[in-house]
């Protein structure tokens, strides 16, 4: 197990490069002079060349690399709007992505395998067929609008809950679901097609032939076994979460890692941008490496694939 | 069109036929289509003609589903914005392909070192997960909807390079693509007439299922404000101008996003029935 994981970290680590690269490269592939793009429009001349030695500019590429990749870590790299340290701007932020998608994952989950075992024991019945149904519904939700069409059911027309921003657990649910939706319905899918699989196999006629009760058969034999693939599945989705959170953030104005990454593009805000792209692709592929672990340890058949 | 050629396709048609879901689909993806060419035909009214003494005027026989903030005819706008949408789909569809399937292509027939440099090229672009990729290309070309076709194509190269390699590595081992090779084809060749033709179906499916992921992500742009802007009908910048207006006129929020659900379902559903007719032992 400690050679499988050594074998995944070290292959980790070329992208982790190859990301911080692109990350840097965003400011020199961006037409005109990156000096003037991050003194702004109303700059003079004496602005650009103070920023230009300010940030490094007038050094060889490699070196302005390396400064940018050290400058997150020790705050050396500052925001030009909030004129803090990047890593200062983006930490609480990242902190409320996760907040959301913790939340959302749970909800996912919860629905997602129930309704994915509802589906699989009533197969072909209406339940699966619902099930299948809203799960095609819910991959192909513009997230943006299916979160204002609850906006306007439950805080215009109901009024029970808030319409957006960050508070008490009230001001979750809506995001929580509207983040979660399109992770039940893969979540349920994924479920409904393993526990298909494991309910055909013969330890699970097994069970039923010795007169285990089916709730038992289902829930303790077959779920069990179902699980291994759900798990990633379900890992995965919490990786898309963390970085797919912008178009829920902004319906909710909810202040996180992906709506601050928006406003800092739409401001030109550089060094927030490449920043929390580094950091936000980081997170999800460290948040990859943990699926591969975690199915690695259930699964021993993959270790030694 | 050779006749087995046209056997083949008759067969992959009746299978298509079987799957009601699909059939639906399809046609929704047809009513697209056939919207977006005729827009000019279609839509009752110009989408960008303003008249504000009909600002958020209500559903009426005259306004189908009435009219936005500056009084301009919300359907002649849906309409008209089935034809950004499908251009921006087809636009950066092309790109994706023609880069996705040689890199893929490239990589599955050489293998080695090759083929390696290109997955982990490959890799650090999927590590941008979701948008992401999309979004950083905007934030250096800046929003339009040249850019935007741009980055939504540069973001779907990885998914196509992916299945095109895989493809190919299947094909490749064949007896004729060997016999090709011993008569002393060129490579390129043998990659264009004998290799890419037998790796299609997969590259099929994924086409028409990324036209879903495509659409819903440049609706998403637009909604964020960095995609295609205003006043060109696009149904995601739409929605976000409406959204100011929600509790006043729900409606202008409701129908283009519905719109966007409505296509991107039916080339989900489109795709997955070419799915199961072009690969039938994936069926259960």
């Amino acid at each position: 197990m400690g050679r499988f994981i050594a074998r995944r970290l070290v292959m980790l680590i070329p992208v982790l490069i190859g990301v911080s690269i692109m990350s840097f490269l965003i400011l020199h592939l961006a037409p005109g002079d990156p000096a003037e793009l991050l003194a702004g429009e109303e700059a003079t001349q004496q602005d650009i060349i103070r920023v230009r030695h300010q940030f490094g500019l007038d050094k060889p590429l490699y070196v302005q690399y390396f400064r940018f990749v050290k400058g997150i870590f020790d705050g050396e790299l500052k925001s030009l709007k909030f004129e803090l340290p990047v890593i200062d701007v983006i930490g609480p932020r990242l902190v409320n992505t996760l907040e959301l998608s913790l939340a959302s994952i749970v909800i996912a989950v919860v629905i997602g395998m129930l309704a994915g075992v509802l589906s699989a024991t009533h197969r072909y019945s209406w339940i699966d067929y619902i099930s299948t149904v809203v799960a095609l519904m819910g991959v192909s939700l513009p997230v943006f609008w299916w979160g204002l069409l609850l906006i306007l059911l439950f805080a215009v027309k109901i009024g029970i809950l808030p319409s957006g921003g960050m508070g008490g657990f009230s001001h979750l649910i809506l995001p929580a679901v509207v983040l979660g939706t399109a992770s039940t319905a893969i979540i349920a899918r994924m479920t409904r097609s393993s526990m298909l699989d494991v309910l055909r196999q013969d330890y699970i006629t097994t069970a039923r032939s010795k007169g285990l009760v089916e709730r038992i058969v289902v829930y303790r034999h077959a779920l069990r076994n179902a699980l291994i693939p759900t798990v990633t599945v379900v890992g995965l989705q919490f990786g898309y979460m963390l970085a797919g959170a912008v178009l829920t953030e902004t319906v909710f104005s909810w202040p996180g890692v992906g709506r601050l990454l928006v406003d800092s593009i739409l401001s030109r805000d550089f060094p927030v941008v490449q920043a929390s792209l580094l950091i936000i692709a980081g997170v999800f592929v460290l948040v990859n490496l943990a699926v591969d672990i975690i199915y690695a340890l259930l699964d021993p058949r993959i270790r030694y694939e | 069109m050779s006749e087995r050629k046209r056997t083949h396709l008759r067969i992959i048609w009746l299978r298509l036929k079987r799957n009601k879901i699909a059939v639906v689909g399809f046609f929704i993806v047809l009513l697209y289509v056939v919207v977006a060419a005729f827009a000019p035909y279609i839509a009752p009214y110009d989408p960008y003609k303003q008249d504000l003494s009909k600002s958020f005027a209500p559903m009426s026989w005259e306004h189908p589903l009435g009219c936005d903030e500056f009084g301009r005819d919300l359907l002649s706008r849906i309409i008209y914005g089935a034809r950004v949408s499908i251009t921006i789909q087809i636009g950066s569809i092309v790109i994706a392909l023609l880069i996705g399937v040689f890199l893929g292509a490239v990589g599955g027939y050489y293998g080695g070192r090759l083929d390696e440099v290109i997955m982990r090229l490959m890799d650090i672009l999927l590590a941008f997960p979701g948008m992401l990729l999309a979004l950083a290309i905007i934030s250096m070309l800046g929003p339009s909807l040249r850019n935007l076709i741009i980055a939504i194509g540069i973001y779907s190269i990885p998914q196509f390079a992916r299945i095109t390699r895989g493809a190919v590595i299947a094909v490749k081992e064949n007896e004729y693509i060997k016999a090709a090779r011993a008569i002393g084809e060129k490579d390129s060749s043998i990659i264009m007439l004998y290799v890419l033709p037998n790796a299609l179906s997969p590259i099929i499916v994924q086409t028409t299922l990324r036209m879903a992921t495509v659409l819903l992500t440049a609706a998403g742009l637009g909604f964020l404000g960095l995609g295609v802007q205003p006043p060109t009908p696009e149904w995601g910048a739409m929605l976000s101008n409406a959204r100011m207006y929600l509790r006043v006129a729900p409606g202008v929020a409701f129908f283009p996003g519905f719109a966007i659900m409505l296509v991107v379902l039916g080339f989900n559903l489109f795709g997955d029935g070419l799915q199961d007719a072009l690969n039938p032992r994936l069926k259960e």
